[in-house]
């Protein structure tokens, strides 16, 4: 045994207490895994909390089929490895359902599709709690949300009428039908979530690290032209640019920076000094001043 | 990682957005496309300035009625420090979102408007600021350029807080005056040739030079726990780890610790923290730990050090701030949250309301509204193991639960 004393970091304190109250409070929790780094991340504060028990609920990725190829793969081996299961429910069969319909044209985007079928597997596999790896310093909307937000029979949160959170006190108690999004790395700014990431050694997909892509430019943004689901008008030229994702979305509304940022090391100095916000690359984030929000309130997570 | 956590207080207008805004825009905090949503957005709107209460207020209707109406958090780093700001809504019918914003955090900032002085509102915030024990508060003297810097102005307002504060109950509070002008950037991140009658801080420098006051205090070891661990899998057999965050003091492996509510004794075997063991954890720590003996341990059960256990009893005094529409009443039963506990309470008497401008208490009240708060004594139906609030701030608060809404209803502070 070593003789050192620990003082575990405030927010990593804060984000394993959070997942011990989720699974003391809750029937059926579930993880939201999306294989992006906010909610890789997720998983290895969950891993701690329970250790040296496994995780005691389960990942749920919902697929809009159109994600990087690098991170489904990631996303299936992580599961694997971790020997937690996945739960994977897709877009596609939807839409393929007529439940949705697909929007088309230049900035068509699966993102407001998640919901209905994010909807349909909280009840289908009657989940109470969902966790996901919101923070609060992304977007306006969700600086406003609670750690445990209360949502409806319709997935709905009504963001005026939000429970006080006191303390670390946190009142779980929901109504049969209701369901509570848990945001454990609320707190957390990209930095800290990148520091940590390089602290503790964690493994994440490649296309967060700069590599060569075909891209081109429209709006300002590079966005693939390697992933076919990317719409792109023919006069848009296609160039080879050294670039990487600083956010893993949807493909088709998820743009890539310039960067030559190949290690850890290199991408948390990039962070350090950028002067865009990380949801600048996300284009469905500009449809209106009001688009979080909007979505939240339509169940979004 | 560590992080100071900061709300901010003030009547409507005083200029908390702008303030927040300012400051992030001086540390370089708001990003570039940011920023350009925020210019465009004054620019749409006749604005002749930055509206930065475009960055913190996230919802429709805040910007459609250009008020804030819960919390917003705001995250700014310098090379010194993290700061997490929550900007709390101003409006008395939002106070307890304010309450919200300040139970969370280690310092605060109380905004006055120069012109105004202090109004209502002031002593409203400044109470809350008492209660909840918050060691450092700021006394934000904003909007100093439309009283001409006046200095006279400012110790004005001084003085009437500082008469205040001398009514108090909460004496080490420390309290810090500073003259700002948050649109034009007075004594915010820089200083300010307009008042150089003023020989203190900026407001920023002040903030960097703040304790890192741990979310726990340095008060006696309280470990609740959380969950039990148990592996059940070939390699951890007979693994059996509690699992909860240390609020005050330390806890070492070989200490002899007392298991409430049993009174059962054991001494710790080890300490944990994923895949590493320790032999000593300090407060604020979530960790998991071992013990000598296979006792019967659940959530919600205490350990704490020989000779150093807290007041076990079915009854308590606390002072309560209500947060529901349904008026609190004497016979009223919630559920009471007190740590990871939950048990069943009833109020058994209202004694009183007090008022925030610390002119005294209404005694015999029939109920206690929305915001307002109030003193009661009240019965729980199983042993609670406690410390008053102004030696624990974890082990001596609660929440009560409205058990026909599960809505949280009101936050207790045990006296």
């Amino acid at each position: 045994m070593n003789t050192d004393t620990i003082k575990v970091g405030a927010l990593e304190s804060e984000a394993i207490y959070i997942f011990r109250e989720v699974v003391a409070q809750f029937e059926k929790p579930v993880l939201l895994f999306s294989g992006g780094k906010d909610s890789i991340t997720l998983v290895r504060l969950a891993q701690k909390a329970f250790y040296p028990a496994k995780i005691p609920f389960p990942l749920m990725h919902i697929d809009t089929g159109h994600n990087f190829p690098e991170t489904i793969e990631f996303r299936d081996r992580l599961a694997k490895e971790l020997g937690v299961e996945l739960i994977v429910r897709n877009v596609q069969d939807n839409i393929d359902n007529g439940k949705v319909k697909e929007e088309t044209g230049k900035y068509a985007s699966r993102n407001m599709l998640q919901t209905e079928t994010l909807l349909d597997a909280i009840e289908e596999f009657g989940f109470d709690a969902c966790i996901g790896g919101a923070r609060r310093d992304e977007e306006k909307a969700r600086a406003k949300e609670r750690i445990f937000s209360v949502r409806d029979d319709f997935g709905q949160w009504d963001e005026r009428n939000q429970r006080p959170e006191l303390f670390d006190i946190l009142n779980g108690r929901i109504d049969l039908g209701q369901n509570v999004r848990v945001f454990p790395i609320s707190n957390w700014t990209e930095l800290d979530v990148w520091s940590y990431i390089q602290k503790e050694a964690i493994e994440i997909p490649s296309i967060y690290f700069a590599h060569k892509r075909k891209t081109f430019v429209r709006d300002g943004m590079i966005w693939s032209a390697e992933d076919d689901v990317v719409y792109r008008e023919e006069d848009e030229v296609v160039e080879e640019r050294m670039v990487r994702f600083r956010t893993v979305g949807d493909m088709s509304c998820t743009a890539a920076v310039l960067s030559d940022a190949v290690s850890i090391d290199k991408v948390v100095s990039e962070i350090r000094v950028s002067t865009i916000s990380e949801r600048g690359a996300r284009i469905d984030d500009k449809r209106s001043e009001a688009a979080m929000e909007k979505r939240k309130q339509q169940g979004y997570f | 990682m560590n992080v100071l956590k900061i709300a901010t207080a003030g009547s409507v207008d005083d200029g908390k957005s702008t303030l927040i805004g300012r400051i992030l825009y001086d540390t370089k905090s708001l990003t570039d496309d940011k920023l350009e949503a925020i210019e465009e957005k004054s620019k749409q709107r006749g604005f002749d300035y930055l509206d930065f209460s475009l960055a913190t207020d996230g919802l429709v209707a805040e910007r459609e009625q250009g008020i804030t109406i819960d919390v917003a958090h705001i995250y700014f780093s310098t090379p010194k420090t993290s700061f997490i700001i929550a900007d709390t809504p101003g409006h008395i019918e939002y106070t307890r979102n304010m309450v919200t914003g300040a139970s969370n955090s280690q310092a605060s900032i109380v905004l006055i408007d120069a012109r105004n002085g202090v109004v209502e509102q002031t002593y409203r915030h400044f109470f809350i600021n008492t209660l909840l024990r918050v060691k450092d508060v700021v006394i934000a003297v904003n909007k100093m350029d439309l009283v001409d810097f006046s200095e006279e102005k400012f110790n004005e307002i001084k003085k009437e807080i500082e008469y205040l504060a001398s009514k108090s109950a909460y004496k080490n509070q420390k309290l810090t005056f500073i003259p700002i002008s948050a649109l034009k950037g007075d004594n915010v991140v820089t200083g300010s040739d307009k008042m150089s009658w003023y020989k203190g801080e900026t407001l920023l420098n002040h903030l960097e030079t703040l304790e890192f006051d741990d979310v726990a205090e340095a008060s006696q070891t309280r470990f609740p726990i959380q969950t039990v661990i148990r592996p059940k899998t070939e390699e951890y057999h007979d693994f059996r780890g509690y699992s909860g965050k240390i609020y005050g003091g330390d806890l070492s492996v070989g200490d002899t610790i007392t298991v409430l509510p049993s009174g059962t004794k054991s001494k710790v075997k080890t300490i944990q923290f994923f895949d590493k063991e320790y032999s000593k954890v300090k407060r604020g720590s979530s960790i998991t730990i071992t013990l000598e003996d296979n006792i019967n341990i659940s959530r919600g059960d205490m350990l704490v050090k020989e000779n150093e256990e807290p007041t076990v009893a079915k009854e308590l005094n606390a002072t309560i701030c209500w947060m529901d529409k349904t008026p609190l009443q004497a016979s009223s039963k919630y559920i009471i949250k007190h740590g990871v506990n939950e048990v069943q309470a009833k109020i058994n008497t209202l004694t009183s309301i007090i008022k925030t401008d610390f002119s005294g208490k209404q005694e015999n009240p029939s109920e206690l509204v929305l915001n307002e708060i109030g003193e009661v004594t009240l019965k729980v139906s199983k042993p609670l193991f406690f410390d008053s609030y102004s030696k624990n701030k974890a082990n001596g608060s609660f929440i009560l639960i409205d058990p026909k809404t599960n809505n949280t209803a009101g936050v207790g502070f045990i006296q």
